[in-house]
């Protein structure tokens, strides 16, 4: 009789190790509603990006991972408790805001989970896919002037707001303080948590600002020394979905540029061709704002290697690459 | 002349006017009729091979030209030509 060779065991097999990573994060394993899992993201390292300069560790918080599959699920989960506590929603009244896409499926989501009507703006050439994802859950979709892009479906949200102020609750992402506070209490303190407070630089673009002004926050009251940099498109004719290029827009109101530590101005093709070259080297296929965040990281990270200091660049992955499958050719009658 | 419908983010190249009226045979002339009467504009549709760039799309009476011939699909005065931002905003 041959015994068997006597196995090594290493600690509880891979599984079970990734159930307690989350644990310790916070996210539950088990929910008794889907918006218990918004926030609580896992951070990656960006291990193949960040060879390239030495010393200095490039990390991505997984913000896909989100129910709703966007970054956005934390603003629009703040943004309804917050007016639910304040008694602005209340029976009768519908939520109705201008958005892309990713709030608006979000809004869609915490609506249909907490049984509240939602209407939604947006420019009409956004992607048929976006518009079945957000009606999926029950939203009602008003379109705006596909030439005017997000700013036109922010006045023309206004516009039906002010025509009939009783029925509707308009939180306005931009201007809505919640929206940030979801970052300054969630993601920065997840961020801070999951480097062990080892974070020296903070990078990640600007759309209703709401990621960086309450990351920026937190983050300077942690660590003054923390630098927080803001990304923007490099020309207001751009392809970086989700990101504003402030000169040209109008300002959100929640945007205070002067907490930044400074501004990247990134061309679109670097960001998109970055958001290929994750997919394919990291495993990871995000969408062109979180390629946009990815390589002004690499940048920030790039210019410390080269002075030859140490750092840890923490970045943002919005969303996922399958929200912006271009086109097929049987479908050349869409609209964007 | 064809009718071009201009964005707003191209609109300081225009004098803000939102459209435009340009003669062209197909796409390429009416780009290099709009870079001459608008200087600049050309740079923030095409790259610098010429190729329309990844994030741009132009429609020709509501037909996007990479479905069609790109800088060759033809134009006629009577086609309105939409210049449009592949993206709409508001992320982050």
């Amino acid at each position: 009789m041959v015994a068997a060779p006597q196995q090594t065991v290493e600690g509880p097999p891979p599984a079970v190790v990734q159930l307690r990573q989350q644990q310790a994060l916070g996210r539950p394993a088990r929910a008794q509603s889907i918006l218990e899992l918004v926030g609580n993201t896992p951070l990656v390292r960006l291990g193949r990006i960040d060879a390239q300069t030495p010393g200095v560790e490039i990390w991505a918080k997984c913000e896909f991972a989100n129910p709703g599959g966007s970054v956005k699920d934390r603003a629009a989960l703040r943004i309804i408790r917050d007016a639910l506590a304040r008694g602005d929603l209340k029976p009768g009244v519908r939520l109705i805001d201008s958005t892309s896409g990713n709030t608006g499926i979000a809004y869609s989501m915490v609506g249909a989970a907490l049984h509240l009507p939602i209407s939604l703006v947006m420019p009409s050439n956004v992607s048929t896919p976006r518009k079945q994802v957000t009606s999926a859950f029950g939203t009602e979709l008003i379109f705006s002037d596909p030439m005017e892009g997000s700013d036109g479906a922010i006045v023309e949200a206004r516009r039906l707001v002010e025509a009939e102020p009783d029925r509707w609750y308009y939180p306005n992402q931009y201007a809505n303080e919640s929206n940030w506070r979801a970052h300054y209490d969630g993601t920065a303190v997840e961020i801070l948590a999951q480097t062990q407070g080892r974070i020296t630089h903070f990078v990640t673009g600007v759309g209703t600002s709401g990621t960086i002004m309450g990351c920026t926050r937190r983050l300077h009251e942690h660590d003054p020394k923390i630098r927080c940099l803001g990304l923007q498109p490099d020309d207001a004719m751009h392809g970086l979905e989700g990101l504003k290029h402030i000169p040209s827009s109008l300002v959100p109101p929640i945007y205070d540029e002067s907490i930044l530590d400074d501004t990247i101005w990134l061309p679109t093709d670097e960001g998109w061709d970055m958001a290929d070259r994750v997919a394919r080297e990291e495993g990871l296929f995000v969408g062109h704002s979180a390629g946009g965040n990815v390589a002004g990281a690499l940048r920030v990270a790039t210019e410390l290697a080269e002075r030859g200091e140490e750092g840890v660049v923490v970045t943002v992955l919005c969303d996922r690459g399958d929200r912006y499958f271009a086109p097929l050719k049987w479908e050349k009658h869409y609209v964007w | 002349m064809a009718t071009v419908r201009i964005p707003t983010p191209l609109r300081k190249y225009t004098q803000g006017q939102e459209e435009v009226t340009i003669a062209a045979s197909n796409v390429r002339e009416l780009i290099d009729s709009l870079e001459s009467q608008h200087p600049g504009i050309r740079e923030r549709i095409c790259d610098d091979k010429g190729a329309v760039r990844r994030f741009v799309n132009i429609f020709v009476a509501d037909e996007d030209i990479r479905f069609l011939d790109n800088l060759d699909t033809a134009v006629k005065d009577s086609d309105e030509v939409s210049i449009v931002p592949a993206i709409a905003g508001g992320l982050g």
